[in-house]
C-alpha cells in the first residue's frame, strides 16, 4: 500500500473546514483567532505536501509555509493585542456585545 | 512502496489532526480548545518530519507550539475565567456553519478526488542545514534574502504596534 498525495491533502482539508465552522460559529474573539490559525496552518501544510510531490527538489513551497509561519505569528500578537485592549475597554470579548469602537 | 512503519505513523498524525482539530472548535472550554490547537500543531509538525522537511517542522514546533499557543493560553487567562464554559449556540447559527464547512467539504474533496492523480511520494534527501541557509540568504535565483529582511521590518512593525496598542494610557 502506498500513501498517495491525497492521503495528506484530506485531513488538511478537513482541518479547514473545522476552521470555517468555528469562524462562523464561535462568539469569543479568541476562539475565533484559534480557528483562523487553524485555517492558516491548513494552507501551510498544502503547500507543503505540494512541494514534496511535485518538485521535490526545489524549495519553494517550504519557504513559502516559512515566511506563513512568520507573518501568522505577528497577526496573532497583534490581534491578542487589540483583544487585551477590547477587553480593557469593554470588560468582555464577545464580538455580539462589541459594536462600538470608540473609546 | 511504503514501510509499515511509515503507514502507522501516517495514521496517527492524521487521526490525530482530524480529531484534534474538530474538537478545537467544538471544545466548550476555551483554554481546552486552546490545548487542542496545540495538539493539532504538534500533529502538523509530525507531518512535516514525515515529509523529509526537518526544518521546518522544527520551526512550527518552535513558532507556533513554544510562541503562539503560550500567547493564546495568557490572553485567555487574561480576559475570561478559565472555568467558564461558553454559551449554547444557537441552533441557526450552528446550521449556517455545518452548512458552510460541510459544502466546502464536499467542493474541496470533489475536486480533490476527480483533479489530483494518485501521485507517489517521490524520492528526496532531506535539504541539509547549508542549503536552507544558502536559500534563505542569498539573493540570487530562488533565494530569499529579501523576504527574510521584509519579514523582518514585519516584526519590528508588529512589536511597536502591539506595545501601542496593549499599553495602559
Amino acid at each position: 500500500m502506498n500513501l498517495n498525495i491525497l492521503c495528506y491533502l484530506i485531513p488538511a482539508l478537513i482541518m479547514f473546514c473545522c476552521g470555517v465552522y468555528g469562524f462562523i460559529t464561535r462568539k469569543n474573539m479568541i476562539a475565533i483567532l484559534i480557528s483562523l490559525e487553524l485555517m492558516l496552518n491548513a494552507v501551510d501544510i498544502n503547500f507543503v505536501v505540494f512541494n514534496r510531490f511535485l518538485f521535490p527538489g526545489s524549495m519553494e513551497g517550504m519557504f513559502f509555509t516559512l515566511f506563513a509561519i512568520a507573518i501568522a505569528a505577528a497577526e496573532t500578537a497583534l490581534a491578542i493585542a487589540i483583544i487585551v485592549n477590547i477587553f480593557r475597554v469593554a470588560k468582555n470579548i464577545d464580538v455580539r456585545e462589541i459594536t462600538k469602537m470608540k473609546f | 512502496m511504503d514501510s509499515v512503519g511509515s503507514i502507522i505513523m501516517y495514521v496517527i498524525i492524521a487521526l490525530s489532526i482530524v480529531i484534534f482539530s474538530v474538537l478545537a472548535v467544538t471544545a466548550r472550554k476555551i483554554l481546552r480548545a486552546a490545548t487542542y490547537l496545540l495538539f493539532t500543531l504538534f500533529a502538523t509538525a509530525a507531518l512535516y518530519f514525515q515529509l523529509d522537511y526537518p526544518f521546518l517542522g522544527a520551526v512550527q514546533i518552535a513558532v507556533y507550539a513554544g510562541g503562539i499557543v503560550v500567547l493564546f493560553v495568557f490572553a485567555i487567562l487574561l480576559t475570561s475565567n478559565p472555568g467558564d464554559n461558553s454559551e449554547k449556540l444557537e441552533s441557526k447559527k450552528r446550521v449556517t456553519g455545518l452548512i458552510a464547512a460541510i459544502a466546502m467539504l464536499l467542493a474541496g474533496g470533489y475536486a480533490l478526488c476527480t483533479r489530483c492523480c494518485d501521485l507517489i511520494m517521490p524520492q528526496m534527501d532531506s535539504a541539509t542545514m547549508k542549503t536552507v541557509g544558502e536559500t534563505l540568504m542569498g539573493t540570487g535565483y530562488q533565494q530569499y534574502l529579501l523576504p527574510f529582511e521584509a519579514v523582518s521590518v514585519l516584526l519590528l512593525a508588529c512589536i511597536i504596534g502591539g506595545i501601542v496598542i496593549a499599553r495602559k494610557r
